[in-house]
């Protein structure tokens, strides 16, 4: 196995949370808990998780957008957290991101072309003739037709400005791209033609990905494995097709029997979780999932689970590790899968 | 029993030579809302969905005007055409006998005014009753939406919510009035699909229970699938078909439904991209 080129280990994002005229500390919110994630190079990992969960932080502070409370971030065998200014900067050009919203992340007042252009002169030595035909190599790696450059975003679509968003990120030529809801403000019909583009370019320029996303459709499209996060922490960690098939935490098993199906025939069985996602500013003892769990039993309010190694079956071969954090994993199943039959 | 009655529904706004050439924007929309039923309206942004609801209830844009068609309101006194209603009548509708649930529940809602005046609000104008009164049958809205801690819950104001929680008293609000239909545009858009299903039952439960009708207006398709009894499509101002829920998913007759469907990423049906990698893998 190739050796991970993304190594997290052990991060926390605390925020204080001041109160009153002397903003006091008051309290602590734990946006991440103690998070561990490897993604190899070559690899899509998704982080899926309701909003709050701390999926978008995770993100961010893997490219060090935000800085960690603490933890260690190796990439490619360096700590991102012990960088600081030019150093970290150098190495921006190795890591990118594209964002949630085609509309507020790109610059009203500048063209196309040079806002594809930017990363370009901050990160490589490219001339102006060189740079220009960069961004036209971009622009047809997207498949942006060449005369959109010359345009403003106002005058793009969604589904375009999404792609120069793209084309912006792989711009330097990075080897990981975090992608946090890279379709979630598109309509149906154009997320299809962006998450298609999104897995050839990953095959074309063997990117690593680390996609952020809270529809599981998507996420099945992309990802290698998938990590499922709730309240700062990862409860569930495995391969896309086995998590899908056979999802062992109760969390994993209500987020994806909650996804609306489009079949008239399957709308019973579904799982309706009670309550919404606690506050992770007073988060509830024991197992953080517990006071919605539908199979919570006196030692899930007691007892934090950690996340662990699951055994696999008898003559089952375990290529990766299925992690789970829940003492009594595997006992809900989402509607259509039943005694570890997948859906037709 | 029919409820709603939309006919040969077409809505135009001012050309580029301005209010010498209308341009239909909507064109011939036809549905019918049955008592109890909860109908679908999709189609993908700018297909006209939301303008046709709006015409509904008389909201379209001030530069917007309906060129032709009716919208026929069933009622105790007979039917009404809602089109040919005065502002004052239409204000009676409006809230009363038709509730309105938004897609932004942050933003449909004053941040500067607690839930209970709001709520107050909206019952006062429809029903004549007591402050006190109204502050009980606040509570009664809220607890029927399974809002917890519901008179607790008055004093709040819309920031201390979260979106589902705000979504739940926007339908309070809807129900204010005592209304027979609910007109419910991309209500659980902007949640999480776990609070997504949550509202979606209580829309169910809102129809079992005091015999709603619900005219939903939505871009997904699982949504549809889940709640709706009846659906009709829109593609660029008109509908292009219309169908029980189980017809359309089984045999989609439209090209452009088949196509609607086909973009439905489904869990459990892999695209051939992801497919061949695995192959080569």
């Amino acid at each position: 196995m190739t050796p991970p080129l993304l190594v997290i280990a052990g991060l926390r994002k605390e925020y204080a949370v001041r109160r009153g005229a002397l903003r006091r500390r008051t309290g602590t919110l734990r946006a991440l808990d103690g998070v561990d994630l490897e993604v190899a190079a070559g690899e899509c990992v998704a982080l899926v998780g309701e909003s709050g969960s701390g999926k978008t932080t995770l993100g961010r502070c893997a490219v060090r957008l935000i800085e960690p409370t603490a933890g260690r971030i190796v990439f490619a065998g360096e700590d991102l957290a012990a960088l600081a200014g030019h150093e970290l900067r150098r190495r921006r050009r190795r890591f990118q991101m594209v964002f949630q919203d085609p509309y507020g992340s790109l610059d009203p007042r500048q063209r196309v072309a040079s806002i594809v252009a930017e990363p370009l002169a901050i990160h490589t030595p490219l001339d102006r003739a060189g740079r220009a035909a960069r961004v036209a190599e971009l622009l047809a790696l997207v498949g942006l037709a060449a005369e959109l450059g010359d345009r403003y975003p106002h005058e793009l679509s969604g589904g375009q400005r999404q792609r120069v968003g793209i084309a912006r990120a792989l711009a330097p030529g990075p080897e990981l791209l975090v992608a946090d809801e890279p379709v979630s403000s598109l309509d149906v019909s154009v997320r299809g033609q962006v998450l298609a583009l999104l897995a050839d370019l990953r095959q074309r320029l063997g990117l690593t990905l680390l996609l952020i996303a809270h529809d599981m459709a998507a996420v099945e499209q992309l990802a290698d494995r998938v990590a499922v996060m709730y309240l700062g922490r990862i409860v569930e960690l495995n391969r896309r097709a086995e998590l899908f098939r056979r999802p062992l935490h109760p969390y994993t098993a209500s987020l994806l029997s909650a996804v609306p199906v489009p079949d008239p025939g399957r709308r019973r069985d579904r799982i309706v979780l009670p309550g919404e996602p606690p506050s992770p500013l007073a988060p509830p003892s024991g197992c953080p999932f517990h006071p919605r769990c539908p199979s919570a039993r006196p030692r899930c309010a007691a007892e934090r689970p950690p996340l662990a190694l699951v055994a696999g079956e008898v003559g089952e071969v375990e290529e990766c590790g299925r992690m789970v954090a829940c003492f009594y994993p595997g006992e809900l199943s989402p509607r259509g899968v039943r005694n570890g039959q997948g859906p037709s | 029993m029919t409820l709603l009655a939309v006919r040969g529904l077409t809505i135009a706004f001012p050309g580029f030579a301005g209010e010498r050439s209308w341009r239909p924007v909507v064109r011939g929309v036809s549905l019918a809302v049955e008592r109890g039923e909860i109908f679908g309206l999709v189609g993908e942004s700018g297909s006209g969905k939301t303008l046709t609801a709006l015409a509904i209830l008389g909201l379209l844009p001030p530069n917007a005007r309906v060129t032709s068609g009716s919208v026929e309101l069933q009622g105790a006194e007979g039917t009404v055409d809602l089109l040919a209603l005065g502002p004052r009548e239409l204000r009676r509708v409006r809230g009363g006998r038709i509730g309105l649930v938004f897609q932004e529940p942050a933003t449909a809602l004053n941040p500067a005014y607690t839930l209970g005046f709001q709520i107050v609000e909206a019952v006062r104008a429809h029903r004549t009753l007591s402050r006190h009164e109204a502050r009980d049958e606040a509570v009664r809205l809220l607890d029927r939406v399974a809002m917890p801690d519901a008179r607790r819950r008055l004093d709040d104001y819309p920031h201390q919510l979260s979106g589902g929680q705000r979504q739940r008293v926007m339908i309070a609000m809807a129900l204010a009035g005592g209304p027979d239909l609910l007109l419910a545009d991309e209500p659980t858009t902007a949640l999480d699909v776990t609070l997504q299903a949550q509202i979606l039952e209580l829309l169910e439960d809102l129809r079992r229970d005091l015999g709603l009708s619900v005219l939903l207006i939505t871009h997904d398709l699982g949504v549809v699938a889940e709640t709706c009894d009846r659906v009709a499509v829109m593609r660029a101002g008109e509908i292009v078909e219309e169908a029980a829920v189980e017809a359309l998913f089984r045999a989609p007759a439209h090209p452009y439904t088949r196509a609607l469907l086909a973009a439905v990423p489904r869990l459990g049906a892999l695209s051939p991209v992801v497919e061949k990698r695995e192959e080569r893998a």
